[in-house]
């Protein structure tokens, strides 16, 4: 789950890390309000989850509390890569000499929490990490200790910072960014950038927070800041129905139980010259309310043509799948084909409940694919 | 012969009592798998499975009584971690998580505990292990499966079962089918597993099926130039999945254009890994190359 930037930079204000000040709005009335309390140059900023807000327009300097108002209902309702803005985060616009990156991530291959830095701030990271590796600084905390203070000292000279008061605050930083990341189980904290003050101050101007889905059962607070507006209908419901399910433009609806299995079956399917409507994954153990869940969501989209099921019982019993099929085509009768693969866990018992619809029932995986890409081509 | 199970494997069960260890503890005792105690804090003295298997309140409890050398993990992802450390503290030598859904910075202390005890974890989020006829250790239906001289591991669960049926069919058997699991912190790598089947004499063969997202295959494929000696034959899933979205597992995304398909099958290519273009061709690659 993405936080918006004003979310994460309350965050990290509350953990001691300098931000600038302001306030959101949703109206231009607003935005002059806030402006008008904050005094002198502004920055108007939309608070949509795309990268290139700037170069889309979205970001705007005003130097008078009517300026900010006007920027507000250009910028407010625009649309940047397919969302719409209904936020802004109005705040003080700052003059700094130059932009630093740091951000916190996990390194799967050294199974460790990592810190980068580099000098090189205020573009995107990979592009840095592409242009010139050199530049960028990277330390692993601790499994058990975290991140140490001299790690974070290091980190502060790795980039070439000198100055004793300013690599003591770069530390204190990187500390609370960590902290930050591991208190609210995040996949990735950023400040980019953190910006060099003429008084060789160190101030965050744009940061990022991405949560780890799996971690927001114990964070009611974070989940409470979830922002669905770009998240289509769709996969909300699924997300709420405990099932993966991602939109493609194909016209071949896929359900399928476990991840690898779910992006080989659209694999397949391609490779038999149909386009998969979507990506599905029931998960591990589904019951019948899940797949019954699953089947409606797919039939949402317009555009599938045919149903491929592709369950290989394990944890999943292909009886319990079954039910959930045929409680959800009583619910909700369709007249688009339907092709069951089902097999393992229970598959004789699955296979006997099917035997009684209108299915049609494939033996493998490539015969399942091929008849619903043809399927697909007739109905 | 065979890897990490076999019929001396003592198992120990992990939340023994809720809905999926119960089932999945039936399933591999009428396997055959040693099945000796199992863990519920708080039901200790009672016994499970139709008083088939003694439950104790802790893992080293159970350890003391039974001689339990492998655990199994069918806890709900919030206790998951401590069920982890738990059977690595009472020495169990490798201990399988099965759950799904453990917050991912979790697993960082974690597997380095797991490891300073001097344990082998495998998972989470997997489907366990299975030696064809000597023991199931998790969910891989055993029905699927024969002896044999292929040595499977996968980052998948749903889609080696997909593998080792399409071999079993082609009467090809298996020497030991292992699920690492498709979390980005996982406890057992490609690299360990591949290290394992080599050093096994009953292994002929590696089948190795991987997905978007990380570079553990990249690693494999470097790993296999430099040590494997025995044939192996690749299928990665994802080929089609659009960049930037996570596909299900935690970590299947493609994330700054890395990890994708199409650059995980050249570098297996490069180094004479078979990569299949449908999971169920990897069978009949198998045999052409044994």
């Amino acid at each position: 789950m993405k936080l918006h930037e004003y979310q994460a930079r309350d965050i990290l204000a509350r953990q001691g890390i300098p931000v600038t000040g302001g306030g959101v709005a949703t109206t231009p009335d607003d935005v002059r309000r806030i402006a008008e309390a904050i005094g002198g140059r502004v920055v108007v900023k939309a608070q949509v989850f795309v990268g290139g807000r700037g170069k889309a327009g979205g970001i705007a300097l005003a130097d008078t509390p009517a300026d900010a108002e006007a920027a507000a209902r250009r910028i407010l309702g625009m649309n940047i890569k397919g969302l719409t803005v209904e936020k802004v985060l109005v705040a003080e616009a700052i003059t700094y000499e130059r932009e630093i990156y740091l951000g916190v991530v996990m390194d799967r291959a050294t199974r460790a929490i990592v810190l980068m830095a580099s000098a090189e701030g205020g573009v995107e990271i990979e592009e840095v990490a592409r242009t010139n590796p050199d530049a960028i600084v990277k330390i692993a905390a601790h499994p058990m200790l975290g991140l140490l203070d001299f790690q974070a000292r290091d980190l502060a000279f790795g980039i070439g910072l000198r100055d004793a008061r300013q690599v003591r605050q770069f530390a204190q930083i990187a500390s609370a960014l960590y902290r930050i990341y591991m208190e609210t189980d995040a996949t990735l904290a950023e400040i980019n950038p953190l910006v060099v003050k003429a008084d060789g101050s160190l101030q965050a101007l744009d940061s990022k927070i991405v949560l780890d889905d799996s971690a927001l059962f114990r964070h009611p607070e974070l989940e409470a800041l979830r922002d669905s507006s770009d998240e289509p209908e769709a996969e909300r419901r699924a997300r709420e129905a405990g099932i993966t399910y991602i939109k493609l433009d194909g016209d071949i609806g896929c359900m399928v139980n476990g991840a690898g299995l779910a992006m080989a079956t659209m694999d397949v399917v391609k490779l038999y010259g149909g386009e998969p409507a979507n990506f599905l994954d029931i998960g591990g153990g589904a019951g019948k309310e899940k797949v019954k869940a699953a089947l409606q969501i797919i039939l949402s989209d317009p555009n599938v043509r045919a149903v491929m099921f592709n369950i290989f019982g394990g944890i999943t019993r292909v009886d319990e799948v079954a039910r959930g099929i045929v409680a959800a085509l009583a619910e909700v009768p369709t007249s688009v084909p339907m092709i069951a693969r089902l097999v393992g866990t229970n598959e004789v018992e699955g296979r006997r409940i099917l035997a009684e619809s209108t299915l049609i029932p494939a033996a493998t995986l490539a015969e399942a694919a091929e008849k619903a890409v043809a399927a697909a081509r007739t109905s | 012969m065979s890897i990490l199970v076999d019929s001396g494997t003592r198992l120990l069960v992990q939340g023994i009592t809720g809905r999926e260890g119960e089932f999945h503890t039936r399933q591999m005792l009428a396997y055959g798998t040693n099945v000796v105690a199992g863990v519920t804090p708080g039901r200790g003295g009672q016994r499970a499975i139709d008083g088939a298997v003694p439950v104790f309140n802790s893992v080293a409890e159970a350890v003391a009584a039974t001689g339990a050398n492998v655990s199994i993990i069918y806890v709900p992802a919030p206790f998951a971690p401590d069920a982890i450390r738990e059977a690595a503290a009472a020495g169990i030598a490798l201990v399988v998580c099965i759950t799904e859904g453990i917050p991912a910075n979790d697993m960082v202390a974690t597997v380095r505990y797991v490891h300073e005890r001097g344990s082998r974890l495998i998972g989470p989020n997997c489907p366990g292990l299975l030696t064809p006829g000597q023991a199931k250790v998790g969910i891989i239906p055993g029905n699927i499966a024969i002896p044999g001289p292929v040595g499977v591991v996968s980052k998948s669960g749903t889609l080696t079962y997909e593998a080792v049926d399409a071999l079993t069919r082609l009467g090809i058997g298996q020497s030991t089918i292992v699920g690492i699991g498709g979390d980005p912190i996982i406890g057992t790598t490609f690299v360990d597993v591949l290290a394992l089947f080599e050093r096994d004499p009953a292994t002929r063969a590696i089948v190795l099926i991987g997905e978007i997202g990380g570079r553990a295959e990249i690693d494999a494929a470097e790993y296999i130039a430099a040590h494997i000696t025995r044939p192996v034959v690749s299928f990665i899933a994802g080929q089609t999945a659009p960049p930037g979205k996570r596909m299900g597992h935690a970590g299947a995304i493609i994330s700054g254009g890395e990890g994708t398909a199409q650059e995980k099958i050249s570098a297996l290519e490069a180094v004479g890994v078979t990569v299949a273009r449908l999971p169920t061709d990897i069978a009949q690659l198998v045999r052409e190359r044994l």
